[in-house]
C-alpha cells in the first residue's frame, strides 16, 4: 500500500510542472482494494483495470520501473509509451491491462474467466471498475453470463462515492450497489475498502469460492479517493472544480487505510515504529529510482509509430 | 476424388470450423444461436455434437458482453470466434470490437494480441427492413488494427476463415446469406487463403470491375452479358476488405483504364469511396474516365418488396454503368 501511495503522490510534482502529461487518475486512498483482493491472486491469475489502475497494476506485481515510465510516455514503458497512465499491462503477472472506457474491460475480465473454465485450469479473473461502471449495462449482462456459466470471475467494485464530477446520489436510486448482484444469484457482500485485512479477507474467500467452481463472487469496497477525478486536484469545493466538501475528504483520510494497517502492525508488534520509517525510506527510494529511470529512458521514435498496429 | 468435391458456401465455412477446432484446441465458437440453424444456417452443424457446450457456446442476447468475453478470451491465449447472425446487432458490440481489440496491441505496446474472429452474417432482402439488413464492412475497415474479409465464394469462405482463425489479429469476417447456397468445388484439407490478397475472377481488357462478397457473383453475372456483347471486363474480388489489396487494383486499372466499383454497402465514405480514392491518388494517370461508383444509395434498408428492388444494386447496374463508360 505505502508503495502505490508514494509512487502516486510522486506523480504529483511532475504533472504540476507539466513533466507528465497524459491524463493520471491517482489511487491514493484507495490502496486497500488492489492490495487486499491481489495478495489473494495468484501470478497465474487474471486482472482486467480500468482508467484508476496504477494500483492494481503494482499490486498484481507489476514492475514500477516499467509503470513510472509509461506514465513519463518512454519507451521503456510498459506500454512503450503507446499506452500511457490508463493502459498499463504486465501480462507475465497477470496483470492484463487497463482501460478508461468505464466498464469496458469487465466483459474481458469474463472472457479470461471462461477460457479458465475451457481449459479447466483453475485460474480466476478479476475485474475491477468503479460504482460509475454500475451505470453501464454491460456490468449487468457479464453478471448475468457469469452467474449463468458459474465462471471463476471477481467483481470488485469500488466505491469511492464519486462517478468523475458526480456524487453518487445524483447517480443511483439505490445506493446499495452489492445489492445489484443477487438478482443474478451473485454472492455478493459490501466490505470496508479501506481495511485491508478484511478486503484480504473477502478476496481470499472469493479466490476459493471460484476456484471450486461456485464463481462468481461480487465485492463492494467502501473507499474514497483523495485527489479529485484526474490529476492531483483534490476538487474541494471552493476551488474551481468545487465538487466534495473539505470535511468529507478530512473524515475520509482518518479512515486511511495505510495508517489503519501501520496501527494494527504496530499494535500487533509485528512491526516498529523503526521498522515502519525503514519501510517507507526504502520505498520512498524504489520510487525515486523509478522515476530516475523514466527521466533517463527513451522516448519513443516518431519512425515507429505504426509499429504495433497489427501483431 | 478430393479436388472435385462439390461444397455450399455455407458449408465451407462449417468444414473450416471443424477442421480448426479439431486442429487447435483453444478455438471455441460463441454467438447467440450457435445450435440453431434459424440463426446461423448449417454453418454450425455437428459442431456442438462434436466438441461439447465448453466449446461451442450458445448465449443469451449480450453482443456486448459476449463479444468482449471473446476479447477477453483471446488475450489470455484462446482463439474465438463469435459469431453475429445479423451484423446489425454487432453495433451493440462496437465497444470491444474497436475500443478494446482493434486497440489493446497498440496500446499496450506490443505486449498482448488479441487473436479473435469476429463472424457478422449480412441477412438482408424478404422485406427486412432497415435494423435487419445492414453491412458494416466499410466502418470496420476505417478503424486501425483490425483487418476485414468478406469472402464471395465458397472456396474463399473456407480459406478466410481458417486464415482469420490463424491471424494473430483481430480480423471481423463478413459472410452473406445470399451466398449460402453457392457451391463450387472446394478441398478437403485444411489451407489458407491469404488475408490481403485479392483475386482476378475474370481477366479482360475493357473496364476494371472491383467488387467483394454477394456483388462479385453479380459482377460475374455482368461478366456473362457483356462477353456476348464483346465487352471483356476483369473482375476483382477483393476478398480482403482491409488491408486492400492495392497492387491488384491498380495494375488492372492501368491495364484497362477504365473503373468501375461496386459495393453492397453505403455510398459515403465507404469502401467503394477508399477504392475509388486509391486510384485517384496512385493511377490518376491511367484513366480514361471518370471513377464510376455502385453502391447502395445514402438511405436504410426498406421493407416493401418494391422499394427493395430499387434499393438492392445488381448486375443489371454493373452492365450500364460499364456501357456508360466504353
Amino acid at each position: 500500500m505505502l508503495r502505490i501511495r508514494l509512487c502516486e503522490e510522486a506523480f504529483v510534482e511532475p504533472i504540476l510542472a507539466g513533466e507528465v502529461h497524459c491524463p493520471c487518475h491517482l489511487y491514493s486512498g484507495e490502496e486497500a482494494v488492489a492490495v487486499g483482493v491481489c495478495a489473494a491472486l495468484t501470478d497465474r491469475d487474471y486482472v482486467f483495470g480500468n482508467h484508476r489502475s496504477h494500483g492494481h497494476y503494482l499490486a498484481k506485481g507489476g514492475s514500477m520501473q516499467e509503470m513510472v515510465a509509461e506514465v513519463f510516455c518512454r519507451e521503456t514503458g510498459c506500454s512503450r509509451g503507446r499506452g500511457g497512465s490508463m493502459h498499463l499491462i504486465a501480462p507475465d503477472v497477470g496483470m492484463l491491462g487497463s482501460a478508461p472506457i468505464v466498464a469496458g474491460t469487465i466483459s474481458l475480465a469474463l472472457g479470461a474467466a471462461l477460457s479458465s473454465t475451457i481449459r479447466r485450469d483453475g485460474r480466476v479473473a478479476v475485474t475491477f471498475f468503479g460504482d460509475g461502471a454500475t451505470g453501464e449495462g454491460v456490468l449487468y449482462e457479464c453478471m448475468s453470463f457469469a452467474a449463468l456459466k458459474k465462471l471463476p470471475i471477481i467483481f470488485v467494485c469500488e466505491n469511492n462515492y464519486y462517478a468523475t464530477h458526480m456524487p453518487i446520489r445524483e447517480c443511483r436510486v439505490e445506493r446499495e450497489i452489492h445489492e445489484i448482484a443477487r438478482p443474478f444469484g451473485i454472492e455478493s457482500r459490501q466490505i470496508d475498502g479501506n481495511d485491508v485485512l478484511a478486503v484480504y479477507d473477502a478476496g481470499l474467500h472469493a479466490v476459493e469460492k471460484c476456484r471450486s467452481g461456485n464463481g462468481p463472487v461480487f465485492i463492494e469496497c467502501l473507499t474514497y479517493r483523495y485527489r479529485g477525478h484526474v490529476g492531483p486536484d483534490d476538487n474541494v469545493q471552493g476551488s474551481h472544480t468545487d465538487i466534495r466538501p473539505r470535511e468529507e475528504i478530512d473524515l475520509w483520510r482518518e479512515k486511511d487505510p495505510i495508517k489503519r494497517f501501520e496501527g494494527y502492525l504496530s499494535d500487533q508488534r509485528i512491526m516498529t515504529q523503526e521498522d515502519l520509517k525503514m519501510a517507507r525510506a526504502e520505498v520512498t527510494r524504489e520510487v525515486t529510482d523509478a522515476h530516475d529511470f523514466a527521466r533517463r529512458s527513451p522516448l519513443p521514435r516518431a519512425e515507429e509509430l505504426e509499429k504495433y498496429v497489427f501483431a | 476424388m478430393s479436388s472435385h468435391r462439390k461444397l455450399s458456401y455455407s458449408l465451407a465455412i462449417n468444414e473450416a470450423l471443424h477442421q480448426m477446432m479439431a486442429e487447435d484446441p483453444s478455438v471455441f465458437l460463441i454467438g447467440q444461436g450457435v445450435k440453431s440453424p434459424w440463426y446461423v444456417g448449417d454453418t454450425a452443424q455437428g459442431l456442438l455434437e462434436r466438441f461439447g457446450t465448453d466449446r461451442v457456446i450458445d448465449t443469451p442476447v449480450s453482443e456486448n458482453a459476449m463479444t468482449g468475453a471473446a476479447v477477453g478470451a483471446a488475450l489470455t491465449g484462446m482463439r474465438p470466434v463469435v459469431v453475429h447472425p445479423r451484423v446489425d446487432f454487432m453495433f451493440y458490440a462496437f465497444d470491444p470490437i474497436i475500443n478494446e481489440a482493434a486497440n489493446w496491441y497498440y496500446m499496450n505496446g506490443g505486449k498482448l494480441p488479441a487473436p479473435v474472429v469476429f463472424w457478422g452474417i449480412i441477412n438482408r432482402g424478404g422485406e427486412q427492413a432497415a435494423q435487419h439488413s445492414q453491412s458494416l464492412h466499410g466502418m470496420f475497415a476505417q478503424v486501425p488494427g483490425l483487418k476485414v474479409v468478406m469472402p464471395a465464394t465458397p472456396y474463399d469462405a473456407k480459406g478466410l476463415m481458417i486464415a482469420a482463425i490463424r491471424e494473430p489479429n483481430p480480423v471481423v469476417f463478413i459472410d452473406d446469406r445470399w451466398l449460402y447456397k453457392l457451391e463450387e468445388p472446394v478441398p478437403e484439407e485444411i489451407y489458407e487463403v491469404e488475408i490481403g490478397k485479392g483475386n482476378v475472377l475474370r481477366p479482360g481488357t475493357d473496364v476494371t470491375v472491383v467488387a467483394s462478397s454477394f456483388m462479385v457473383q453479380e459482377s460475374l453475372k455482368a461478366s456473362e452479358m457483356l462477353v456476348k456483347e464483346g465487352i471483356n471486363i476483369e473482375v476483382i474480388d477483393l476478398r480482403t476488405v482491409k488491408p486492400l489489396d492495392e497492387n491488384l487494383i491498380l495494375a488492372s486499372v492501368q491495364k484497362t483504364g477504365r473503373l468501375v466499383v461496386v459495393d453492397g454497402g453505403w455510398r459515403t465514405c465507404g469502401l467503394s469511396a477508399e477504392v475509388s480514392a486509391l486510384v485517384s491518388e496512385r493511377a490518376f494517370g491511367a484513366l480514361k474516365v471518370p471513377v464510376v461508383r455502385i453502391t447502395l444509395p445514402d438511405c436504410p434498408a426498406p421493407a416493401s418488396a418494391t422499394l427493395e428492388k430499387a434499393y438492392y444494386r445488381t448486375s443489371v447496374d454493373i452492365i450500364r454503368a460499364v456501357k456508360g463508360i466504353i
